[in-house]
């Protein structure tokens, strides 16, 4: 629906390019469709203004450098700005003499029970911190239950339910229950409330004086809008934040509502939350919801995450492959797993910059992660040979894997074509030193596909993306930790 | 075991509204009243309450603009960023206001004036998609509302505000649980179906909604309900499985009957800001939406991304959540809607 933010920052800057420094007459015209672009990102009205005047300062005068367009100059200054607004470090969480209280509280409906299952599972797991739940969700039909369960699941201790009990009653049980029975951690997790409804805010201040929680989490909705501010500035003044977590950052919300409340309260995004499973919580990126909010996906993340997943040695092992220009169906298969690791074709291609809209395209052309689940049950119907020996596929063999796998020879052909294609990829890649990631986006589009992204790439070149956009990650990201 | 009830019972002599309970190890806690609940106070006095809260702000502002002068650019801007900040978006708020100051640039008006003409401006919009939901039974069945939106939207108390008006009206109605992934949705629902009176159809968590839907079907056809409420578990847009799942519970209600569902519909939070137009869009294409809800307006979030909807996609709207009581659903009216956006009493 939106031209992108390049494409319009790119006719703004038409006539100007490579020639000296940035004028104030283009900026203004520049920050004018950076406001709208913030806007529609759901960034606050007043943080918009004031964050179009501390870049325009910044942008004005500077020299256009010779490899870059002004747009992608004004682009990463923009970018940059985010980042630094949006808190540069990922900030940890505090513990004090155990138990640690930590309080989770928002408005109805952000997601804080399954927030407080996600910090939980997560401290139990990677600090291996004794943690109690509690919910102090008296209101809503089943909210105790729901945490009693989500705590079942994931083997989380949850304090006992019982009927007819306030708030500040379970608060005082769960504090000495964590006393008593030696938890390092207890989490409460409250009912949701309106910021404007001053009684539950009340309560949830007189919990926070009984409790002394080290750590008051805002969870809030990563789709929300204008209204961010007041929800976090309410919060901030009534209750106390120590952090916020940002949730359904699966979705394909931009994403603003991050900046609004980092900037009126001060406090950290600490945590995304990034799918419905309790383990899917991760760390604050600035760089990625930067490029969110600019709707510039996100390089950065992208290539840490594959760094983070795919196993070393496996790496390594296809980085000598690939010297080779050998690929065979065994390394087919490992991609597509470490894809999966990864998040899913889907979740990949938008975390590429300006890959949005390819997304809805791969959608439309069926490349989703069914697809490749099918792929990969033709090639475990493959001997072990044909695995690493494709060459030697031959019709009754098709035929016989398309049996074993409920497919037709015809789906067997498909895979073999873009194994093979692939393997030219691969091979045209090793003279470009690029990654494995470009590669395995490559093998899954067709040659319209690869002109679309080519095209918007240079639209949109960015930070990450040196000179022309040919070598969008850089670098082999897998052969980088050396 | 569907219902978890007795198969011989089943046939005819099947108590209404009485269904076993769903695993029930851990009885609900005795709900201590809130202030949404509190009796004697009407639907229309907390949609006043609920909505002047969030337009406070907004009517202030615009007093603060200007007693009587002169409609200039400056005013203007200030207008649409009022506007913005209600969550209307760039693009909308500009064309509100373009049409808006058509005929009044350079007039003299006064505050209220402004507030009637901006009001008058909003409403034209919506009026079009100001459409109260019709629970016309077409066919013999029971008719059949599915429920659908992203996670926390307030799709399962919606529900039990509808079943709640529905009674109230006469009619029998059956809740069917077709969220069966998130914790403790099943429960959920049931609360809200003893509250309401309403039969309760559900099947363990874990299993097919699609199958839950279906079987609903038949129990409530079965036992002459008239309306039958589906509920589903919330979704993110963009995950193509979870709203493929959704098309299969369609599909599968299809098999009964091919005017099922007679209605979807979305429930839209308020608070979200400019992501509810791809919400619209993609629950529109794939699993065609017949209308929106549009929740939390007892907030101070304004919900103004409706209006830009209205005008893209011109969905009806039905109905408006404005708090977490069983009775705080409303209808959606566009003149009172956009009088509270711009803080005009009249
Ligand atoms: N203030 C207010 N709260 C509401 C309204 N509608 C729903 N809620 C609250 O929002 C929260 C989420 O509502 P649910 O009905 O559970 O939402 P849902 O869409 O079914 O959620 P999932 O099934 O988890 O996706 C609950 O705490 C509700 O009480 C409303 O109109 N106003
Ligand atoms: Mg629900």
């Amino acid at each position: 629906m939106f031209e992108s933010l390049g494409q319009k920052l790119g006719k703004v800057f038409t006539g100007l390019r490579g020639k000296g420094a940035l004028k104030e007459d283009d900026v203004n015209d520049a920050m004018r469709e950076i406001r709208v672009a913030l806007l529609e990102a759901d960034v606050a009205l007043p943080v918009v203004k004031a964050f179009i005047e501390t870049v325009k300062t910044k942008a004005i005068g500077q020299e256009v450098i010779a490899s870059v367009t002004p747009a992608q100059q004004v682009v990463k200054i923009v970018h940059d700005a985010l980042v630094e607004m949006l808190g540069s470090e990922t900030a940890e969480l505090k513990f004090t003499a155990p138990p640690s209280v930590y309080l989770m509280v928002g408005l109805q409906g952000s997601g804080k029970t399954t927030s407080t299952a996600k910090i939980a599972r997560m401290l139990s797991e990677k600090q291996r911190k004794k943690v109690l739940m509690a919910s102090l969700d008296v209101y809503r039909p089943a909210a105790q239950e729901q945490l009693r369960q989500l705590g079942a699941q994931t083997d989380i201790a949850t304090l006992p339910i019982l009927a007819g009990q306030k708030p500040a009653e379970i608060t005082k049980r769960a504090l000495e229950a964590g006393c008593l029975e030696g938890f390092d951690v207890v989490i409460l997790d409250t009912a949701g409330r309106l910021a404007i409804d001053e009684e539950m805010m009340a309560e949830v201040a007189l919990v926070r004086d009984l409790a002394k929680p080290v750590e008051t989490l805002l969870v809030a909705d990563a789709m929300t809008g204008q209204d961010a501010v007041n929800v976090a500035k309410a919060f901030e003044d009534k209750v106390g934040l120590s952090g916020i977590i940002l949730t359904r950052v699966d979705g394909d919300a931009r994403g603003g509502a991050a900046l609004s409340m980092k900037s009126v309260t001060g406090k950290p995004v600490k945590f995304l939350g990034t799918g419905e499973k309790s383990d899917a919580l991760e760390p604050f990126h600035p760089d990625r919801i930067a490029g969110r909010i600019l709707g510039m996906g996100d390089v950065v993340s992208l290539v840490e995450k594959a760094i983070e997943t795919v196993d070393q040695n496996e790496a390594e092992e296809m980085a000598r492959k690939f010297q080779k220009g050998q690929f065979d169906f065994n390394d087919l298969l490992m991609q597509m797993r470490q894809m999966q690791k990864m998040g899913g074709v889907q979740s990949l291609v938008k975390m590429l910059p300006g890959l949005g809209e390819m997304a809805s395209k791969l959608d439309e052309a069926g490349v989703d992660d069914k697809i490749i689940k099918r792929q990969e049950a033709i090639i475990l119907s493959m001997t072990p040979q044909e695995r690493s020996k494709p060459e030697i596929l031959n019709a009754s063999r098709k035929r016989r894997i398309a049996e074993g796998c409920g497919m037709t020879v015809q789906d067997v052909n498909k895979l073999y074509k873009q194994l093979q294609q692939m393997q030219t990829v691969m091979k045209r890649m090793k003279k470009m030193g690029m990654g494995k990631m470009a590669g395995m986006m490559q093998g899954l589009m067709n040659d319209k596909d690869k002109e679309i992204m080519a095209e918007r790439m240079q639209a949109q070149g960015f930070k990450g993306l040196p000179g022309n956009g040919g070598d969008f990650l850089g670098a082999n990201p897998f052969l980088k930790k050396k | 075991m569907f219902w978890r009830k007795d198969k011989k019972q089943d046939s005819q002599a099947a108590p209404v509204g009485v269904i076993e309970p769903v695993a029930e190890k851990h009885p609900e806690p005795s709900l201590p009243p809130r202030e949404g609940d509190r009796p004697g106070e009407t639907w229309l006095s907390r949609l006043g309450m609920g909505l002047s809260k969030s337009s406070t702000k907004l009517g202030q502002g615009i007093a603060d603009l200007l007693t009587k002068r002169k409609l200039d650019q400056e005013t203007l801007d200030g207008l649409e960023e009022l506007l913005i900040t209600a969550d209307l978006g760039p693009q909308t708020a500009a064309r509100v206001i373009a049409d808006f100051s058509q005929d009044r640039f350079g007039k003299d008006l006064d505050d209220n004036e402004i507030k009637a003409a901006l009001s008058e401006s909003i409403a034209r919009i919506l009026e079009p998609v100001a459409v109260p939901l019709a629970f016309d039974r077409r066919d013999e069945g029971p008719f059949v509302v599915l429920v659908c939106g992203v996670n926390g939207a307030g799709k399962t108390t919606t529900i039990g505000k509808i079943a709640h008006n529905l009674q109230c009206e006469g009619k029998r109605v059956a809740i069917a649980a077709g969220d069966t992934f998130r914790a403790a949705a099943v429960e959920q629902l049931k609360v809200w179906a003893e509250r309401t009176g309403s039969v309760f159809l559900a099947k363990d968590a874990g299993s097919d909604a699609a199958a839950v839907a279906f079987e609903a079907y038949e129990a409530a056809k079965r036992q002459g309900v008239d309306v039958l409420l589906v509920d589903t578990a919330g979704r993110l847009h963009n995950k193509s499985n979870l709203m493929a799942e959704l098309q299969k519970v369609i599909r599968v209600l299809k098999k009964h009957n091919d005017n099922l569902p007679h209605a979807t519909l979305l429930v839209l939070d308020s608070t979200t800001g400019q992501n509810a137009h791809a919400q619209v869009e993609t629950f529109r294409d794939m699993v065609n939406v017949t209308g929106l809800v549009v929740t939390k307006l007892d907030g101070s979030a304004k919900g103004g991304v409706v209006i830009g909807l209205a005008d893209r996609f011109a969905l009806p709207i039905h109905l408006i959540g404005v708090g977490e009581g069983i009775e705080d659903l409303q209808p959606f009216k566009a003149r009172d809607f956009s009088d509270s956006l711009v803080g005009l009493q009249r």
